[in-house]
């Protein structure tokens, strides 16, 4: 109970610290834009019209990915500039209750990027919104929420770790987004890339949007999205207890 | 198993390596401190004094579980600072100087709101602390304000620490304020918080401290009540010179001259205050002026040391 309350209310407050610096805002409101344009023009040239919604979604949930990574990258990077990074991690709970929050409040505020990637089709493209489950379509929207701010948990640790770990994994958006099947299906990719692909929370919350869009089973993928989920939160905690330590003894919490 | 020694401290030490460069990597190792033995009674007010580098932030550190010591041991209240980090982090709160600790994109109601939750205090307890802290720092009615540096030290209100760790809290504060500081930091003392305080403000330490550790070099130097660090320049005299433009080789005669054990020099604008510190039983002020003889000076004043010609003595023997 409590541990949920803190994990609640310390999203509520990361999102709000997210919601008020103009340039995340800026790049809130600006990128998820330019990917529904780009699906939007991919999918025309590739002649496939009535894929269009399915790819609007793609390039919605690849938004929500681009805020998870940036965004949890940047506020422990921030934080380790602002001094703040000690002074959470000196708190006496498990450090989950403290990274888990934020992570969890980019993939929140990513979530804008679907809706807004949703809104821009159907103004300017005239994409109709027709889901084929729209009341499956909120539930796995949720999970991608979850499944991606867990997800999100187990980079984190490292950015904990290592003083520049966020700029080793910012170029981590395409492999997942390419991997994970948002941009292309994954019956296109080399097949080597079949079995990560079946391991990563995302891979299964792009497949549940994308049931729910055009029609399929949903629940099972959202199932697996959270069980995924679940298990990178557990990966996630053991190596942000280990990491802690090491930064300790590194003196990487702090950047002199 | 609590201890009645808020801070125990054997053989501390600390080495940071650093690697720059990407090609060809150079690895360097700071020894910041090299063995620090203390111990702290409860609501003792602690001073930690030393100059830039000396290790005094590395120390606290150790000390508050956000660094683990290369070798050496620390317990607060009896809690092992590396093992038992829950039980230490509980019972301690750690401020640092500069506009920095707070989110300032948040309002203080917000700030607190986080904290609170971070520390574990009840949620029945929560609106009537927090209530209470703004009521303290004068914010009642602005807490929807973004926070500004004056609150920092409000978050640490919130879980009543035993042991308060504060490095250079008065650092970019203006005067006033500075006096504020002091005196809550006097009364939260008084109120049985231990305290431990760097300072690079000799008065600051004097004023509020009930022993003071000067550290250099990474190691204590000297460690008393400010009577007793003072009473290390006992015996010497001081001669104060006010002076314009005094060369390198113009001081390095000064320290060689007899009887003299310390000189420092002090720019003030165009103004130089050279300060020499003797034996009390050999009167130097005449060496001093041959010495910088076609240099223009101003006032010249000879007087007893205070605490920081002890502390200057102290230092420079390090
Ligand atoms: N993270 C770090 N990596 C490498 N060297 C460090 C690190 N932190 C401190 N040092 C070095 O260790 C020594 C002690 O630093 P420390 O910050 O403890 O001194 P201090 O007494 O707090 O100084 P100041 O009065 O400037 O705050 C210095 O030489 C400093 O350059
Ligand atoms: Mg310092």
């Amino acid at each position: 109970m409590r541990t949920l309350r803190t994990l609640l209310i310390g999203t509520v407050l990361r999102a709000k610290h997210l919601s008020r610096s103009p340039f995340e805002v800026a790049m809130a409101l600006v990128i998820p834009l330019v990917q529904a344009t780009l699906a939007v023009y991919l999918f025309r040239a590739g002649d496939e019209p009535h894929r269009l919604l399915e790819a609007a979604v793609g390039a919605g949930l690849m938004g929500v990915w681009a805020s998870v990574l940036t965004g949890s990258g940047g506020a422990i990077q921030h934080q380790r500039f602002e001094g703040t990074l000690e002074i959470i991690m000196l708190t006496p709970r498990h450090p989950v209750l403290v990274i888990l929050p934020l992570t969890a409040a980019t993939a929140v505020t990513g979530c804008y990027a679907l809706v807004a990637t949703l809104l821009w089709g159907r103004l300017v493209y005239g994409i109709p919104i027709d889901l084929a489950h729209p009341l499956a379509f909120g539930a796995a929207t949720l999970a991608c929420i979850a499944g991606l701010g867990m997800f999100g948990l187990l980079l984190a640790s490292t950015f904990v770790l290592l003083r520049n770990a966020n700029a080793l994994a910012n170029p981590l958006d395409y492999p997942i987004w390419l991997l994970s099947g948002m941009l292309v299906p994954i019956s296109v990719l080399p097949a080597w890339t079949a079995p990560i692909a079946a391991v990563l929370p995302t891979t299964w919350g792009a497949r549940a949007l994308r049931e729910a869009t055009v029609g399929g089973p949903v629940w099972p993928s959202i199932g697996i999205c959270l069980a995924l989920g679940t298990v990178c939160l557990v990966l996630g905690a053991v190596l942000l207890k280990s990491f802690e330590r090491r930064a300790r003894a590194a003196a990487t919490l702090a950047l002199a | 198993m609590e201890s009645d020694y808020a801070i125990e401290a054997e053989g501390l030490r600390r080495t940071y390596r650093t690697r720059t460069g990407w090609l060809r990597p150079r690895r360097e190792t700071v020894e910041a401190v090299r063995g620090i033995d203390l111990t702290v009674r409860r609501g003792e007010l602690f001073g930690l004094l030393g100059p830039n580098g000396a290790g005094k932030t590395t120390t606290i550190k150790m000390l508050n579980t956000l660094l683990i010591p290369t070798a050496g041991t620390a317990r607060i209240r009896g809690f092992d600072v590396v093992e038992q980090t829950r039980e230490v982090r509980r019972r301690i709160g750690y401020v640092f100087g500069g506009d920095r600790g707070l989110y300032d994109r948040l309002s203080a109601l917000d700030n607190l709101r986080y904290f609170a939750e971070l520390y574990g205090v009840p949620p029945r307890d929560q609106r009537r602390r927090i209530a209470e802290l703004l009521e303290l720092v004068g914010l009642t009615g602005r807490e929807q304000e973004r926070v500004e540096g004056y609150s920092r030290g409000m978050r640490q209100r919130l879980h009543a620490p035993e042991v308060l760790f504060l490095d250079e809290p008065s650092i970019g504060v203006d005067p006033v304020a500075a006096r504020e500081l002091r005196r809550t930091v006097a009364g939260l003392a008084a109120g049985g918080t231990t305290v431990v305080l760097t300072t690079h403000y000799m008065a600051e330490a004097d004023e509020l401290c009930d022993r003071i550790a000067v550290i250099s070099g990474g190691e204590i130097q000297a460690l008393g009540t400010p009577a007793e660090l003072r009473s290390r320049a006992d015996g010497r005299r001081v001669v104060e010179v006010e002076a314009y433009g005094v060369p390198d080789t113009a001081i390095s005669a000064l320290r060689g001259l007899p009887g003299v054990r310390e000189t420092s020099v002090e720019d003030r604008g165009a103004l130089q205050l050279l300060t020499v510190q003797s034996d009390a039983h050999v009167d130097v002020q005449g060496d001093v002026l041959r010495e910088l003889a076609g240099i223009r000076l101003g006032r010249v004043d000879s007087r007893e040391p205070t605490l920081e010609d002890a502390y200057v003595a102290i230092v420079g023997a390090a």
